[in-house]
């Protein structure tokens, strides 16, 4: 049986870790064909994931920017023959796949955490309050998996590659412009170390020493709904049901409350340590470690602690 | 121009989800049910743009059970001006999913002929994330998801977009699909005049038969569980103890 995985391309690269650890989750379906719709050096580097066997490279203007119609059209072209069609749970997958699936006339399965058997497959609903699994009974399965969920394929591979033609533009969108903030610090979905902070921390000034404690650690930052909203911080640092969903070796969350939404993007993390002025917070109870402080006090103390 | 915005009915955002002890799934009998969050926010975008003259009309449209019309007298009172009910099932538990979902919209979509579309980004029961995409592609008009500034220039709409990275603004060609991410505004209250205005403004009801569309899932729900449980850890009396305690377990 054939996989067909579609690359995460992220600022015109490959995202291996994130591609690594969808190829891990497809290689327990059958043989798979990575696609990289975008340039060459991308299915280089998916050439040399453990696992893959043959690389599909479309180096076209059209993918760019990672358009979902284009990209989608590309892919239900291929579909033909494979039997999964599997991405990453990347907000560019999430973007593409449910609208390849309607075009070949298939559900889509988001999320996935576990694969059962090539049509049995768990996945996380209601903010990850409840675990289902689902029988697929359509010809392909298209699905997104959720990157926390899977172990990252090594290097060493050295599948063929193969460049084909692009599958044309219907022109439906067109790419404006991306804010893209440049950092030094891991990527928030791959990081060991992550640093969140709440409502808790009270302004965009504050919220340095939550980066400072980040900095200290190696880490990445991340935020909670609320601290997003308020400005305290960017939309991409947002965990939860509805941001990222991150599970690190260490999550640190400082200010935040522990809403539902929020725990259903981080209660995966090995170990969690919680600092919050309030004992009775929620976050309490899912926290390895709980401190009840002043975080303003204890978030400096911690970095010079450190 | 005519927007329709697609509102689930769900579980509201509030309450504690019970997974039935058989694994049959969610127990949603006598549970409050809202409008799910996304969608208010898709209704409120909608209204703003009446409001701006960039719209003319408002309808929404809902696809569940007979219930879902509270939710659609909900946005009804928010603003919108009429309301279509596709009734699809009889039992809450029996969830209608997006492929079915966008199949009904479509055929609502031909009839209506609207010039966009506002839906959430994804259901707060299901967390499929997927109808409006689908929808995009069954009508094989342009799809502009997870929207945090929707602005409408002639033809197009101008749309920046949430994405992994930080924002992605993007033109899309209407016709077309957008999907609400939670920033794009903080949706009004009804009050309760428009409330009560509410309740005179045209509700249609039909079925998904009506459409001519099977609703017949595609995934068969083989169990639903309750997630691995994380218990409570230790307190910790102060930074440095906190700080030791990550050092001797090797972690900082
Ligand atoms: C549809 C929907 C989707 C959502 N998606 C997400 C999501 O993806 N991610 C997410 O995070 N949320 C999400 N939410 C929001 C979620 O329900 C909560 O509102 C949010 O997580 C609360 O953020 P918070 O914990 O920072 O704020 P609050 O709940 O206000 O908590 C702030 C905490 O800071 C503590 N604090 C205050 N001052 C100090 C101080 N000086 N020192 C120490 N502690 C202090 C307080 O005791 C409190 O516990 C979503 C909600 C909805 C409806
Ligand atoms: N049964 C439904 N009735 C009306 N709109 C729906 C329904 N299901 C999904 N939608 C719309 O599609 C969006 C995404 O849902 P989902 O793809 O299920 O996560 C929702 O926010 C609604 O706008």
């Amino acid at each position: 049986m054939a996989v067909l995985l579609l690359a995460e391309i992220a600022g015109g690269a490959l995202a291996l870790d994130a591609t690594a650890k969808a190829v891990t989750a497809a290689k327990s379906l059958g043989d798979v064909t990575v696609l990289v719709a975008g340039p060459a050096a991308a299915g280089e580097a998916a050439s040399k994931i453990d696992g893959v066997a043959k690389v599909l490279v479309a180096d076209d203007a059209a993918y760019a920017n990672g358009l979902a119609e284009p990209v989608a059209d590309l892919v239900v072209s291929l579909a033909g023959n494979y039997e999964h069609i599997v991405a990453p749970s990347t907000a560019s997958a999430k973007n593409i796949l449910p609208r390849v699936a309607a075009l070949l006339d298939v559900m889509v399965l988001s999320d996935v955490t576990a694969i059962v058997d090539g049509s049995t497959f768990e996945r996380p609903i209601y903010a990850g309050n409840a675990i289902q699994t689902v029988k697929s009974n359509d010809s392909k399965k298209v699905l997104t998996v959720r990157t926390t969920a899977f172990d990252a394929a090594g290097q060493g591979g050295s599948a063929a590659v193969e460049a084909i033609a692009a599958a044309g533009n219907a022109g439906l969108s067109a790419w404006v412009e991306d804010k893209v903030a440049a950092s030094d610090r891991p990527e928030l979905t791959s990081a060991k170390i992550v640093v969140s902070g709440g409502r808790g921390v009270g302004s965009e000034e504050n919220f340095a020493i939550i980066e400072g404690l980040a900095d200290k650690l190696g880490a990445a930052v991340g935020a909670s709904r609320a601290a997003v909203d308020s400005g305290f911080a960017p939309n991409d640092w947002q965990v939860g049901q509805t941001g990222k969903v991150v599970a690190p070796e260490l999550y640190i969350a400082v200010g935040i409350s522990g809403a539902i939404q929020h725990l259903a993007g981080m209660k995966d993390s090995k170990v969690i340590v919680a600092i919050n002025k309030d004992e009775e917070a929620q976050i309490f109870q899912v926290a390895d470690y709980g401190l009840v402080a002043d975080l303003l006090d204890a978030v400096p103390d911690m970095t010079k602690a450190l | 121009m005519k927007i329709i915005a697609p509102i689930k009915h769900l579980i509201d955002y509030n309450v504690k989800v019970r997974v039935k002890a058989d694994g049959s799934g969610v127990g949603l009998a006598n549970v409050k049910m809202s409008m799910n969050p996304f969608d208010e926010i898709a209704v409120e975008e909608a209204i703003r743009l009446k409001e701006a003259g960039k719209a003319d009309e408002l309808v929404v449209v809902s696809i569940g059970v007979k219930q879902a019309q509270e939710t659609l007298r909900t946005a009804l009172a928010m603003g919108a001006d009429r309301a279509i009910l596709v009734v699809a099932a009889d039992d809450v538990h029996q969830d209608i999913e997006p492929l079915a979902v966008a199949k009904i919209l479509k055929a609502v979509i031909d009839a209506e002929a609207p010039g966009l579309v506002i839906a959430g980004k994804q259901a707060i029961d299901n967390d499929m994330n997927a109808t409006g995409q689908m929808l995009a592609a069954l009508l094989g008009w342009g799809q502009a998801t997870y929207a945090s500034e929707v602005a409408i220039e002639g033809e197009h709409a101008v749309v920046t977009r949430e994405v992994d990275g930080g924002l992605q603004t993007i033109k899309v060609k209407l016709p077309a699909i957008v999907t609400a991410d939670l920033r794009l505004n903080e949706p009004r209250y009804a009050s309760l005049p428009n409330i009560m205005k509410a309740k005179k403004k045209p509700l249609d009801e039909k079925t998904a038969a009506d459409f001519g569309v099977d609703v017949t899932p595609r995934l068969t729900v083989v169990k639903t569980a309750e997630p691995a449980a994380r218990s409570a850890g230790e307190m910790v009396g102060s930074v440095d103890e906190l700080v030791s305690k990550l050092k001797e377990k090797g972690i900082v």
